[in-house]
């Protein structure tokens, strides 16, 4: 970790190098791994540095379901893990998810493809765009609004 | 896509379809108030880190050194009898983030583009988003309290919008009102997508 008073943190990093009076220079650290980027550590360290999920696409209205009961830790799963499959004890869409995880959409992507993997999750994927012309849909979203 | 596998829970009860309609418009007009109004739940906000990288060059101006920055979306939920489920996602409030805006917008029913005639021109970037896309819209001006009812024709010149594209007035705080978007919204969108021959309902 970097003392907070290094200069070079407020480099812009396209400037030209430190010339040589500046010595001495502290060694360069490893990105990412600073202080200010620190809220992106969690979430990627919670997926193993993955940033796309093993499978399925998940999309922000992608409905997940836990295909077994709520699990008792017993599955070698890390707790971001374990809570998705509570949460989805209940039908429960991608974006609701994350909502109730407080994760970036994409750190719940990844761990999602890893529940649909070992089959621990069921999915729906919306319609796609192609068809949405099945009147039915547009009806019962007229009278599902109908009835609010 | 329906996969065979994947699409039944574990009591093997067919999973229901979601659906979702995006609402947009400037900052503070009043999406996030529509979202709550509708929604059967508390809305909950869905966040994206983002790196520099992926904002717009021109907006870093005054955070420097800022190396994310979060996105946030809003939504709710409406349960449509047991088929559909329906998501309302309102937009990030600054176009910058077009590709959060790609991914609310793609597959949806259609979008709704709020305005206030106090800040007209925020809506703009909206409009111009959906007509370029082809998602069914609808303008929705805001009527905020103690405001006068404008002319909605002169709405639709001031926004340079095409006949067909309906414009009305709401009151996001209003359920009933809401709900008059929304549906009109919906048969806007059969009749763009060929599927209500039947005019317009007013």
């Amino acid at each position: 970790m970097m003392p907070p008073e290094d200069p070079t943190q407020e480099r812009w990093p396209d400037e030209p190098p430190r010339p040589a009076w500046h010595e001495p220079a502290p060694p360069p650290v490893p990105p990412l791994l600073d202080d200010p980027s620190g809220p992106m550590v969690r979430p990627y360290v919670m997926t193993s540095g993955r940033l796309e999920p093993a499978r399925g696409k998940f999309d922000l209205i992608t409905l997940v379901v836990a295909a077994i009961p709520e699990p008792d830790g017993q599955l070698g799963l890390g707790p971001e893990h374990l809570a998705i499959l509570r949460l989805t004890q209940q039908v429960m869409s991608v974006a609701e998810l994350t909502g109730h995880l407080d994760l970036p959409i994409a750190t719940v992507r990844v761990m999602l493809g890893d529940l649909l993997d070992q089959g621990l999750i069921s999915m729906q994927e919306p319609e796609p765009e192609a068809d949405m012309h099945d009147i039915r849909l547009y009806k019962a979203v007229i009278d599902g609004l109908r009835a609010l | 896509m329906v996969s065979g596998l994947s699409s039944r829970g574990a009591d093997g009860r067919r999973l229901p379809t979601a659906v979702k309609i995006v609402i947009a418009g400037g900052f503070g007009v009043g999406k996030t108030t529509m979202v709550g109004t509708v929604s059967e739940t508390r809305p909950l906000r869905t966040e994206e880190v983002l790196t520099d990288e992926s904002v717009g060059v021109d907006d870093v101006s005054g955070v420097e050194r800022k190396k994310t920055t979060t996105v946030a979306m809003d939504f709710g939920r409406i349960t449509m009898r047991d088929e559909y489920v329906l998501y309302l996602f309102g937009t990030p409030g600054q176009e910058r983030f077009w590709f959060m805006w790609d991914e609310v917008a793609l597959g949806a029913l259609g979008a709704v583009v709020l305005a206030d005639t106090r800040r007209l021109a925020d809506c703009f970037p909206s409009v111009d988003y959906f007509e370029r896309r082809g998602t069914p819209f609808i303008v929705a001006v805001n009527c905020f309290e103690g405001e006068q009812a404008f002319d909605l024709a002169e709405i639709q010149t001031a926004l340079n919008l095409g006949p067909n594209v309906p414009v009305m007035l709401c009151d996001a705080r209003s359920l009933e009102s809401c709900k008059k978007v929304l549906i009109d919204l919906i048969l806007h969108a059969m009749k763009v997508r060929g599927l209500a021959p039947e005019p317009q309902q007013a």
